[in-house]
């Protein structure tokens, strides 16, 4: 009885720290912040929180009334944050896309390359975009010298950390940090695919850029559906880049929705107002998530009848 | 380890192929290394020549930036508290993940599929959506039993290991699936109990997956920012909120702040480029499968 008990509770008991970590990190903070969305939890509040009056549904209807400047300001942010996700993840995964699909191949110098295309992805966060930081500094940086002072191409030196610029700034950032991933996967995924399509196909006389048509690019499908997947969710939430590369202030044009969350409620102590908001995120990506993988799914399994 | 397949396309290449890869990854390499030359670069100039326009070529060479990065702000004392965190965090995350892994592994039982799901649908989650609530629980525990979470190196060393957790044991169980099974059953009948077919069998052919799984959440906790700028106070400060204190100065030294950067990297890049082949399988596996 003991040993029956003892080998169906095992199981349990090996999950179990794991199990309470993620209750106390993740999934009991997630339930208190929709409760406190609910609440109207300001500076007053913080040391004893379940004190803090009931809002009711106000938290949400000041986050979502256009009209004001609450509003206006989250619904800017997140037109900022979408196309800033767009263009980022487009262009990371093309980036990756090519270069993975142009070194399939061996040739001279490939491992040294792909060591150098990892470096990105390895540099931690503060410190590679602290560079770029410096890089887009308007009377010292690196870009300016070669836009403006080798290449003429400005009239005069422009700001890139602060105005219009700033989102320029920050794709490029983002892009050069994520595309190592897409990279990464895709080489991943094209020696998943067999030799002897590539040999029937150029059997059939298919040239190199038809292979790439034919069987490259459709075969990294599956591979594709995860990875623009996970690059759209972490450039949409990506919190580091815009925080290290602006501080605590943060471009209008660039004023990404983490960072717009982060500074309403430590700025303003309105804790209340700052989950409200990160509840509606999330609605936000798990809709987004939920049509994409059925609208994926149903491409793929209609592409494989 | 899986060896790279025989190059796919045994056709010769024509030359718009050559010259067009030829271009493309050099313009890619000068891309992805410009940061890390002005890094190199910036870190070896005296300071006039990061105070005017950008050089390429130093005007002249010196180590002094890597001797003063030392007093400008307390980076030692940074460097411990980051070293204790990660080094806290990927050893509690790895021996955490390596438990759960092994009963999902090798267990069926109910909730298995739940579990998996849950965990790793946490990662997709905002991280400010847990910053706030996570933040005020702390506060009120410490206010309620006097441990303090808040502003400590154990609140945020549970922190990071979570961080890391959900993908540790999806890679973890992907190679532990690799591992025949007959081999830890006859590890039993030898007489070993479950755990110790686990530490005897599975973990030591499991090594390459630890070793990935252990940089990876090394990287995760060494890197993160925004619950470090949250969680820490000046004594508890992690790398990745005090090398902003350079910036903040009334004067920047960027030549200071490019050889700390440099400095805090190199730890994190040389592992994994040293790593990169068990990583590169670890980190894709699930992508790919």
């Amino acid at each position: 009885m003991i040993a029956r008990l003892r080998r169906i509770g095992l199981p349990y008991l090996l999950l179990l720290p794991a199990l309470l970590l993620e209750l106390l990190i993740h999934l009991i903070p997630m339930i208190v912040g929709i409760v406190m969305s609910f609440k109207q939890l300001t500076q007053f509040f913080i040391r004893d929180w379940g004190a803090a009056p009931w809002a009711g549904l106000d938290n949400y209807r000041v986050a979502v009334d256009f009209d004001a400047p609450v509003g206006q300001a989250l619904l800017h942010s997140f037109w900022v944050t979408l196309c800033f996700t767009v263009l980022a993840v487009g262009l990371s995964w093309l980036l990756g896309t090519a270069a993975a699909i142009l070194m399939q191949d061996a040739f001279r110098g490939r491992g040294f390359l792909r060591a150098i295309f990892l470096v990105p992805y390895a540099l931690p966060v503060y410190a590679a975009v602290i560079t770029w930081s410096f890089m887009f500094q308007r009377d010292t940086g690196l870009i300016n010298h070669v836009i403006h002072d080798q290449l003429h191409l400005t009239s005069e030196r422009s700001f890139w950390l602060i105005g219009d610029n700033s989102f320029t700034a920050l794709v490029t950032v983002s892009v050069w940090r994520s595309w190592p991933f897409a990279f990464l996967c895709l080489m991943a995924g094209l020696q998943n695919i067999p030799r002897e399509l590539y040999e029937a196909a150029s059997m059939d006389g298919a040239g190199v850029w038809q292979q790439i048509r034919r069987i490259t690019l459709p075969s990294l499908r599956p591979v594709n559906q995860v990875l623009v997947l996970v690059l759209f969710l972490w450039t949409f939430n990506d919190f580091n880049t815009p925080y290290v590369l602006f501080g605590r202030s943060a471009p209008e044009a660039a004023d990404l929705i983490s960072i717009h969350i982060y500074q309403s409620s430590f700025v303003t102590w309105n804790f209340g107002s700052g989950s409200a908001m990160s509840v509606l995120l999330l609605l936000f990506l798990l809709v987004v998530t939920a049509i994409y993988l059925l609208v994926t799914s149903r491409r793929r399994d209609a592409a494989d009848a | 380890m899986r060896k790279p397949p025989p190059p796919p396309s045994p056709m010769a290449q024509p030359k718009s192929f050559i010259w067009t890869r030829r271009i493309f990854l050099t313009l890619l390499t000068v891309f992805t290394l410009a940061p890390v030359y002005v890094m190199l670069s910036s870190s070896l100039k005296p300071l006039q020549d990061v105070q005017g326009s950008f050089r390429w070529i130093p005007s002249g060479f010196t180590f002094r930036p890597y001797i003063d990065i030392w007093h400008t702000v307390p980076l030692a004392k940074y460097f411990v508290n980051s070293v204790i965190v990660s080094v806290s965090a990927t050893v509690a995350s790895v021996a955490v993940a390596i438990f759960a892994a092994y009963a999902v592994s090798r267990y069926r039982f109910k909730g298995r599929k739940f579990f998996t799901v849950t965990v790793l649908s946490t990662q997709m989650f905002p991280g400010i959506l847990f910053l706030l609530p996570l933040f005020l629980i702390f506060v009120n525990i410490g206010n309620a039993t006097g441990i303090a979470l808040y502003g400590s190196r154990g609140g945020l060393i549970l922190t990071y290991l979570t961080f890391s957790l959900p993908f540790s044991i999806w890679m973890l169980v992907g190679y532990f699936d690799s591992i025949p099974r007959d081999l830890d059953e006859a590890a039993m009948v030898d007489g070993c109990g479950p755990l110790g077919a686990l530490f005897r069998v599975v973990v030591p052919a499991a090594v390459p997956g630890i070793v990935a799984v252990s940089v990876y959440a090394f990287m995760t906790a060494w890197g993160e920012v925004l619950f470090a700028s949250v969680m820490t106070n000046d004594t508890t400060r992690t790398l990745a909120v005090g090398l902003q204190g350079y910036a903040t100065q009334t004067d920047v030294y960027w030549n200071q702040v490019m050889a700390a950067s440099l400095v805090v990297s190199v730890p994190v890049v040389a592992g994994f480029l040293l790593l990169q082949r068990y990583l590169v399988v670890g980190l894709t596996a699930g992508a790919v499968k």
